[in-house]
């Protein structure tokens, strides 16, 4: 390797490097402001690092598990109330008056849009399932005892559209 | 122990051993993605989740995973053609962009027409999503930097340092389900443990997957024989060519 072939190796090496700190230093700083969502742990304690917590009246995306038997429907429209929670602890009560997205599912991942009305109560205008990163026959998942089963909306909801 | 590689810098070697390896690379690719295809979207069973709408995992996958796998192609030989002044490795680098950029457009479109049905929506600025729209920036800009310089040499070094720096990028995306909450899920084809579906699920994917590489590798010859054609006009083996070929 002659002389400028070495330099060259080293400035374009320099660069590489210069860049990795520059975006590590950024990505560090910008850390927590580049999550997606809050989980319910958040909301309620306050996040991780800096303790900071949503206000009442603030827009957010809360994202977490829909909680088995937590779900109330209103039989006469599509308000629906259930709670998401997270492995921590937390828990956040949602409302929601539009259709639920097909994945929907008493102990599915989700995220929902809304406005924090009270501590603790989201109002949501936009409710997103999250899947996770299995796939598998049916078969497989009945012999692992995962359940999978589908919302059925009652025939006054079905009416109704 | 790199002398031997050496001589396929010589634009006309290079033109020809990628004459040699393009049909290898062609029907390879059209038996992989063949048969991955009819296999995952006919005959791999439906998700427990998802029913029949997981199938366009079998493009989204392939195509995501390789938009990276590009990028990173295409920054070695940028690396190569900037530290050895290799020009054939700059002309390397220019033919797989624009390649790039369309395999990540694909892998965007395919996401999108997944989030749809699945999410609820087609599009959320989580950092996946972003980090991978940053990608086909990426690879818009390196294009068109490519482009707007007359002199290709100068061209090549911008185009380069560009692609070089983008490099950062492909970290983000790949860790980017891992460091932050996302309503993307994490990766489902883990190299240290067990992959997270079902196997007659993942051999089709698999097969996609290597397919999907084995197709760039087989339209960056095409192009990167254009590539050398166009900037070695004035040689005199690029004329006997034109001639044997019986072009004016």
């Amino acid at each position: 390797m002659n002389a400028r072939r070495k330099k060259r190796l080293a400035l374009a090496t320099a660069l590489i490097g210069g860049v990795a700190a520059i975006a590590s230093l950024l990505l560090y700083a910008l850390n927590s402001n580049l999550n997606l969502f809050y989980t319910p742990t958040e909301i309620v304690q306050g996040k991780k690092d800096t303790g900071v917590k949503p206000k009442v009246g603030q827009r957010i995306r809360v994202g977490g598990m829909v909680t088995v038997g937590s779900m109330i429907r209103d039989p006469n429209s599509l308000h629906v109330e259930f709670a998401v929670h997270d492995s921590l602890g937390g828990e956040v009560i949602v409302t929601y008056d539009d259709l639920l997205p097909d994945l929907f599912r008493e102990g599915q991942g989700i995220v929902a849009q809304g406005v924090l009305i009270e501590n603790g109560k989201l109002e949501a205008t936009e409710v997103l399932a999250k899947h996770d990163e299995n796939y598998m026959p049916p078969e497989v998942a009945e012999a692992m005892g995962q359940t999978h089963e589908k919302l059925e909306y009652g025939s006054e909801q079905k009416a109704s559209y | 122990m790199w002398k031997w590689l050496h001589s396929y810098a010589d634009p006309q070697r290079a033109y020809n051993l990628s004459g040699t390896l393009l049909p290898w690379f062609a029907t390879l690719a059209i038996a992989f993605i063949g048969v991955g295809s009819v296999w995952g979207l006919l005959f791999a069973p439906v998700d427990y989740q998802q029913g029949d709408s997981y199938r366009i995992i079998f493009i989204h996958v392939p195509a995501a995973s390789m938009s990276m796998s590009a990028y990173m192609a295409m920054a070695t030989s940028a690396f190569i053609g900037l530290v050895w002044q290799i020009k054939s490795a700059d002309w390397a680098a220019a033919a797989i962009a624009p390649i790039g950029a369309v395999v990540t457009f694909i892998a965007l479109i395919t996401g999108a027409a997944w989030g749809k049905p699945m999410w609820g929506t087609w599009w959320v600025w989580d950092a996946r999503l972003t980090s991978e729209l940053v990608l086909l920036f990426l690879y818009l800009g390196v294009i068109s930097l490519y482009a707007s310089f007359e002199d290709k040499v100068l061209a090549a070094r911008a185009a380069g340092i560009l692609a070089i720096v983008g490099v950062i990028n492909i970290p983000i995306i790949k860790y980017s389900v891992e460091w932050w909450n996302s309503l993307h899920q994490p990766a489902t084809i883990k190299i240290t443990e067990k992959s997270s579906m079902a196997p007659e699920m993942l051999y089709p994917l698999l097969i996609n997957i290597f397919g999907f590489g084995l197709m760039i590798g087989a339209i960056t010859l095409v192009r990167f024989r254009a590539e050398i054609l166009a900037r070695n006009g004035m040689r005199p083996w690029v004329r006997e060519l034109a001639k044997a070929e019986g072009v004016k």
